[in-house]
């Protein structure tokens, strides 16, 4: 009976241990200031404007959001401006109760009014404001204020992804009155509700939040204060081993992790779990001969995903095999599923010969190609291991190592033939994670340039299914054509390690490194 | 000397002139949008409407004339523009470095200086001899060792050895001289390393060539002690080259510390020069090479004006 106690909480701390989460053994404690690396500058303080880590993890912690992502349950959404909120049966409509007694860092105190302020800024950006993500929002036909803490939003069609919309952490609540005198207001300024007043931000050296004693949530945040360090990739380990910065919060690359575990041991926990991040190839479709669905599927069949992810993980961040989903996801596509597609063989020899009789069969001989790429890790180690892979089928390839600005341009105006590209989004929905492979013609960031109607049509189906299984059915649907049609094909997927020195409690790695860094629920175990 | 000196004032005109027309153009030639860098280089999903609302923002939109005349109006002004990037002054954004990049600049010349004019005059003076090859291995090494190889290895055993690392973040000398010393004295001290071995190699090289004229032979023959004959007249002589070595050195520091800077993670110029340059951040380019290019500038001039209070057959010529 003792030993099977034990076994018991044995296996309770096992598994524990197992999930990424970082240690919240004891009750949390007040005070302290975290330190923590940002690789880069931000570009805007508009968060509706931004797209990168790069201003989210110095702006989140200034703002709330209508709701967010259940940090210690992703992908389970709950309030946080939002108090409770309901769905009408039809799925048309959408109402939110605001909390009240909720205050921005000026004093004034938050109504309805600012939502709706907010989300007509997002749909609807005046001249002169930037808003990246609108279109997640052409759904939404009407938004009302019925008194001043509920928000109703209206759409005019059923919208599976849009519940997980409203917990974007791009959909910074600003105050409406500032909006009112200047849409660009947050362009420069940060005014928000979150659990930190703006302080400082010194050009190309920190950026400093203070602890904002208003916050809505009782005790939090933890902290008295964070500094978010701008800094190099190159300086990064050496702050980390050093204990200089406690954290970086999107993840090292293997080596790197294990630099810092040497020089830190004990003190510092690495977070591990995995990445909404994803490299994958495109086909330019326009081009000859990758216009020929036989071509196509030949390159990715000579691709052994199964036996490079190994050696792959070792030298990169990338660390999982899958398909167009993240792996493990609500919706995405299990193993046995994938091997049954183009490129996903286990057995190599036999995938090879039928990629070399594909590329007969579609006339190709000698097949060479250029590959273009970007110049920074992870894509250069695996356009290498790509193109050792083709070789194996007597393809031979140019590797075109671009800097991120000439890639960038080749990317989008489809001066490529073939192209290693990168996602990395916020949200596991598949309307956020394969709005990029719609047709060309109605989505122009689609880089494959591909015009395929199946695929708007399964695509379209699946964002108005509001049924949880039927939709698994269409995504799944959409996400084997795609990969059978291979205008891209996958690479690999990406997998966090973040390091945190053993004093940070109460954060989470999500799988997406823009969401959970309002920072309001970690503290310092002095 | 002072016509002299207006007439190099001048000709600095048409010389900014043509390096602005010169980054302008090269700029527009050269591939890569920075709404693209910007927008979606992060892998994210950016609609057309957003990529073009940006760009009519920075301008870009605007015929290629019209953005020239707005940047030759505003040099005419001193007004650099905004970062594309961030959207704060050029100005400001440079201003903001500089003051770093100045110090550790000087304090490399300073230890460049006090190194090298002894290493290389000894090793002049005992030409041949095992000091000579010494010194001369010395300056080789100095040489051969690249300046972000040596800065890793400095803070790799600060790390090491010391458990210890130079403080995040810049404070001015006057602010807090011990945080602002033991955070650039390394990257002087490995950026020294570098420059004395090329100050030294021109000190002895100078030196060797000036102890072989009439004038050093005239000293000795007047009976003057060594030590004069080479303090006096072989090192004044020898100094010529070796000034204009150390001014363009310097010169090259304030804008080409780039790996030193990210090695140390320094906020300065070479950093900000990098990260523009990675985000095609053209106003910010184009502010930063004309500092460079007016740094150079000046300090030609200030070398050709030390000549003269050097030389004195140039400053009658």
């Amino acid at each position: 009976m003792r030993s099977g106690l034990l076994s018991a909480v044995s296996l309770i701390f096992g598994l524990a241990a197992l999930s990424p989460t970082a240690a919240t053994a004891s009750e949390p404690q007040a005070g302290g200031t975290l330190t923590y690396a940002v690789l880069g500058e931000p570009s805007t303080y508009d968060c509706h404007a931004a797209v990168s880590f790069q201003e989210l993890h110095y702006l989140a912690p200034h703002y709330s959001l209508l709701l967010r992502f259940n940090s210690e349950n992703y992908p389970e959404l709950e309030g946080d401006l939002a108090e409770n909120w309901e769905v009408s049966d039809d799925g048309l409509v959408y109402t939110f109760h605001i909390r009240k007694g909720v205050t921005f860092h000026d004093g004034t105190p938050l109504t309805a009014a600012d939502i709706k302020s907010t989300y007509d800024r997002i749909r609807n950006p005046p001249e002169g404001v930037v808003s990246v993500r609108q279109a997640l929002y052409d759904d939404i036909e009407t938004i009302e204020t019925p008194d001043n803490h509920t928000v109703v939003m209206t759409l005019s069609q059923p919208n599976a992804g849009m519940l997980s919309n409203f917990a974007s952490p791009w959909n910074c609540v600003y105050a409406a009155a500032k909006l009112e005198d200047d849409q660009r207001f947050p362009v420069e300024n940060i005014l928000g509700t979150g659990p930190f007043r703006f302080v400082e931000h010194a050009s190309g050296a920190h950026w400093e939040g203070s602890r904002f004693d208003e916050y809505y949530h009782p005790d939090m945040p933890y902290l008295d204060g964070f500094r978010g360090i701008v800094m190099t990739n190159s300086a990064l380990v050496n702050a980390l081993s050093g204990n200089q910065v406690q954290a970086e919060f999107r993840g090292l690359a293997p080596a790197d992790a294990e630099r810092v575990k040497e020089a830190r041991g004990d003190e510092v926990e690495f977070i591990e779990g995995g990445w909404l991040a994803f490299f994958f190839i495109t086909f330019n479709t326009e081009e000859p001969p990758f216009d020929d669905v036989r071509v196509r599927q030949a390159l990715t069949m000579a691709i052994d995903r199964w036996g490079g992810i190994e050696p792959m993980s070792r030298i990169t961040f990338l660390q999982h095999v899958g398909g167009l989903t993240r792996p493990g996801s609500a919706m995405s596509l299990s193993d046995e599923e994938l091997e049954s597609l183009p490129g996903f063989a286990r057995d190599m020899e036999a995938a090879r010969e039928e990629a070399k009789r594909l590329l007969q069969e579609a006339g190709i001989e000698n097949l060479s190609f250029t590959l273009t790429n970007r110049s920074t890790p992870p894509f250069v180690p695996l356009g290498l291991f790509l193109i050792d892979q083709w070789r194996q089928i007597g393809v031979s390839v140019e590797h075109r190592q671009l800097d991120t600005a000439q890639w960038a341009t080749s990317r989008l105006s489809g001066a490529f033939e073939v192209l290693i590209d990168s996602a990395g989004e916020w949200n596991d929905d598949p309307s956020v994670q394969l709005n990029r492979f719609l047709s060309h013609d109605k989505f122009p960031a689609n880089t494959s340039r591909a015009i395929d109607r199946k695929v708007d049509e399964l695509y379209e189906k699946q964002k108005r299914e509001v049924d949880p299984e039927r939709r698994a059915e269409l995504v799944n649907e959409l996400e084997s054509h795609l990969l059978t049609e291979a205008y891209s094909s996958p690479g690999f997927w990406g997998g966090r390690n973040v390091a945190l020195a053993s004093e940070v409690k109460g954060w989470n790695a999500l799988p997406s490194h823009m969401v959970n860094q309002d920072l309001r629920s970690v503290w310092l175990d002095k | 000397m002072v016509t002299y000196l207006l007439k190099r004032l001048l000709l600095m005109i048409p010389t900014l002139l043509g390096v602005a027309l010169l980054v302008f153009f090269m700029l527009r030639v050269l591939p890569g949008d920075i709404v693209e860098i910007k927008l979606s280089a992060d892998g994210a999903v950016v609609s057309q409407q957003a990529l073009e609302a940006e760009r009519a923002r920075l301008g870009l939109d605007k015929p290629l004339a019209a953005q020239l005349g707005d940047w030759l109006v505003g040099l005419t002004t001193g007004d650099l523009g905004r970062s594309m990037w961030t959207n704060r002054p050029v100005y400001d954004e440079i201003a903001t470095r500089l003051p770093l990049t100045f110090q550790v600049a000087l304090m490399a010349t300073v230890i460049a200086v006090f190194v090298a004019l002894p290493m290389g005059t000894l090793s002049a003076l005992y030409r041949g001899s095992w000091l000579d090859y010494t010194l001369r291995i010395v300056t080789m090494a100095g040489l051969a060792v690249p300046s972000f190889w040596l800065g890793m290895l400095v803070i790799m055993m600060l790390l090491l050895w010391f458990d210890w690392l130079p403080p995040l973040g810049y404070k001015p000398f006057w602010e807090d001289p011990i945080a602002n010393i033991s955070l650039l004295i390394w990257p002087a001290l490995v950026i020294g390393i570098r420059y004395s071995a090329v100050v030294a190699r021109m000190m002895r090289s100078s030196i060797i060539e000036v102890m072989q004229e009439d004038y050093i032979r005239t000293a000795r023959a007047k009976g003057l002690f060594e030590r004069v004959v080479v303090a006096r007249h072989a090192m004044r002589n020898a100094m010529l080259p070796t000034i204009t070595v150390v001014g363009l050195e310097f010169a090259f520091l304030l804008g080409g510390l780039v790996v030193t800077e990210q090695v140390f993670n320094l906020n300065g110029i070479g950093r900000l020069f990098v990260q523009a340059a990675a985000n095609n951040d053209f106003t910010l380019i184009q502010g930063i090479v004309m500092l460079i290019a007016l740094i150079f500038v000046m300090i030609n001039l200030l070398i050709d004006v030390l000549y003269a209070l050097l030389d004195p057959r140039i400053r009658f010529q």
